[in-house]
């Protein structure tokens, strides 16, 4: 299978969907050549800054009948449109008694580890999870982010698709043809027996080089990802628990009311699950600090190989 | 009857229609028959009937927190609305939304909203969606003088004129935003000014004159079609009554002068348009009470209808959160 990059899977994604349904139209404030130059200005508009305009402009384009694609560029932007996307696009479908569908999707890039600092490294998947009536997609390969970039913009709601800084240049396996990725439905990465790891996004990779290298000590990870965190494959995570007994989950989100949070509040509510627990889980998280500039500060604020590993061995 | 008189008197009888629904909707609220908050649109009638008025019915539309006014001038079933505000089952949100989010996307009503500014950006749109069907349709977008301070209002006039979007920006400028003077919040009162900053027309309008409130929006309109652009339209009325109601209308806290200066006939959209007409002939004062009659049975049955209509069930809760 040919190899290409989370950059050119989205890019594929965006053509094929371009290609496919006319009603789809693309807004950025940043120019997308490949895009302009085969559907024109016209369906990929290149917007001023202005993120309350634009978010709202794609809402209520989806209302009338298109599918638009909102990038906000990094999720820190995005703040700026709180307004659209917390009292409008997440409301506007329920609010409004069902009466119309919003198939507008928000695209962003997040996380740390590229020494931006504090407002451009951030992860807060959580706090568009808590909204209710978003669905929020967090890929961490080309082929899952091609694949759920499709059904994002082909499903009749507003989504929200989160791109993992870190993983803009990894190279990885995508089919060729009309690749999709269900919706809600998550991915185990690695089987394994011992220890149920849920990795988001880069420390899916993080997860699956640690599993790697715990192999040899006999030790078997089981790594799973999310891909989408609303709706929440509950059932898959829960299952893998049953079966290894243990649970660490990594994000590069601070704990608190995190992902992580809620995957472990989802899992251990259920009451089996529960009694198949053999240790406390566990969350590897970044610190509840603004990410640092300076590298070896960097380093220390988010997660790591090793702080994910000494979390496998705590529940062991 | 011919057309411009039968066009004259349904715009007479929306207005009538949207001053009694409203003044019907207060009496309902202190009987505590209807739920939650009540932000009535009585004075402001001749802006969303005029508006609406040189609207095509698949043209669109968003609203405020004062939105009962734009959903009738729009056309929407006040059945439904008045089941929403009765919090039931039939209302147009099934009861979900209530009074500040009455939508009827089958009329082009994409919306009240109880953001100020909030559905400025979503009417653009709304716009966008028209210009590239390329059908000739037009988005307008309702909002207040309060609305001017929010950034949502220059940012979406700067892309509508950069993109020559088909929108009309229909500034209801009541002189209150919520218990604040425009004086208070805003150096520059003259809203059509912020027009020539984004490079469109502006138009400041005697918005308790719903004719003139009607050619404006014509012009306007006719300039949107033709691929030209938005125009910002400065309706100046008066808000009547309070901003905002719960269980019982909040006590007046306007200068008495300013309230004196808003009475009279003269100044109250229906009744002037009221004088209008009969001056000029098109109807008496015989048939105007009738048209008044007509609408307070309409909403009688209305009230009956939302009293009749189910709460919903509650076993519908998450029924309408994603669609399939």
């Amino acid at each position: 299978m040919r190899e290409i990059t989370v950059t050119q899977a989205l890019e594929e994604a965006m053509i094929e969907e371009m290609e496919r349904d006319e009603r789809v139209i693309a807004l950025a404030t940043t120019r997308a050549p490949a895009l302009e130059n085969k559907f024109g200005d016209r369906r990929v508009r290149f917007t001023p800054i202005s993120e309350a305009a634009f978010t709202g402009i794609g809402l209520g384009a989806a209302g009338s009948g298109f599918r638009p694609v909102v990038h906000w560029g990094m999720v820190t932007f995005s703040f700026v449109a709180m307004d659209q996307i917390v009292n409008q696009a997440s409301k506007i479908r329920y609010m409004f008694g069902g009466q119309a569908d919003f198939p507008v999707t928000y695209r962003c890039t997040t996380g740390g580890g590229a020494q931006i600092a504090a407002q451009h490294s951030q992860s807060p998947y959580s706090m568009f999870m808590h909204l209710a009536g978003l669905k929020i997609i967090l890929p961490s390969t080309p082929a899952d982010a091609k694949g759920l970039l499709k059904s994002a913009i082909r499903d009749n709601n507003p989504v929200v698709f989160f791109e993992c800084s870190r993983l803009a240049g990894v190279t990885g396996p995508v089919p060729d043809g009309d690749h999709t990725v269900p919706i809600g439905v998550a991915d185990v990465k690695r089987a394994g027996r011992d220890v149920t790891v849920v990795g988001l996004a880069y420390y899916v990779r993080e997860a699956l080089a640690v599993a790697d290298s715990l192999a040899k000590e006999g030790i078997s990870i089981e790594v799973i990802d999310p891909r989408t965190l609303v709706p929440m494959d509950t059932e898959a995570i829960r299952a893998s628990v049953r079966r290894t007994g243990r649970l660490v989950v990594v994000d590069e989100a601070p704990a608190t009311c995190s992902a992580a949070s809620e995957i472990i509040a989802l899992v251990t509510e259920d009451a089996e699950t529960f009694r198949a627990l053999k240790s406390p889980v566990q969350r590897v998280c970044a610190a509840p600090v603004p990410v640092p500039f300076s590298p070896p500060l960097e380093q220390a604020a988010l997660p790591d190989r090793a702080r994910i590993e000494a979390a496998i061995r705590r529940v062991l | 009857m011919s057309q411009e008189k039968a066009e004259l008197v349904e715009i007479l009888r929306k207005m009538i229609m949207i001053r009694e629904f409203d003044l019907l909707a207060i009496e309902l609220r202190k009987a505590r028959r209807i739920y939650g908050a009540l932000h009535p649109y009585v004075g402001e009638e001749a802006v969303a009937v005029g508006v609406c008025a040189a609207l095509r019915p698949t043209d669109r539309i968003t609203s405020t927190h004062r939105g009962h006014g734009h959903c009738i001038a729009k056309g929407a079933d006040i059945k439904r609305m008045m089941a929403e505000l009765f919090g039931r089952a039939d209302g147009y949100c099934k009861g979900k939304g209530g009074s500040m989010h009455i939508a009827d996307f089958a009329i082009g009503m994409l919306g009240a909203n109880g953001i100020v500014a909030g559905g400025m950006p979503i009417a653009c749109g709304a716009a966008l969606a028209a210009q590239l069907e390329d059908r000739g349709g037009v988005a307008a977008c309702f909002f207040g003088d309060g609305a001017t301070g929010e950034g949502e209002f220059h940012e979406t006039l700067n892309i509508a004129s950069l993109w020559k979007l088909p929108l009309l920006f229909v500034c209801e400028n009541n002189r209150y935003g919520a218990g604040n003077a425009i004086e208070s919040v805003r150096p520059v009162t003259d809203i059509s000014l912020h027009a020539p900053a984004y490079g469109i027309p502006g138009v400041s309008v005697d918005g308790n004159d719903v004719l003139a409130v009607r050619d404006a929006t014509e012009q306007a309109v006719e300039r949107a079609r033709r691929g030209d652009g938005p125009t910002l339209l400065h309706c100046k009325t008066f808000r009547s009554l309070f901003h905002a109601m719960r269980d019982v209308p909040p006590p007046e806290t306007r200068a008495p002068e300013l309230l004196a200066e808003w009475k009279g006939r003269d100044r109250d959209p229906v009744a002037r348009f009221e004088d209008l007409l009969t001056g000029r002939g098109h109807v008496t004062a015989a048939d105007v009470s009738a048209i008044r009659d007509t609408v307070k049975r309409e909403l009688e049955a209305a009230v009956e209808f939302a009293e009749k209509s189910p709460y919903p069930d509650p076993n519908d809760l998450l029924v309408d959160m994603f669609a399939e």
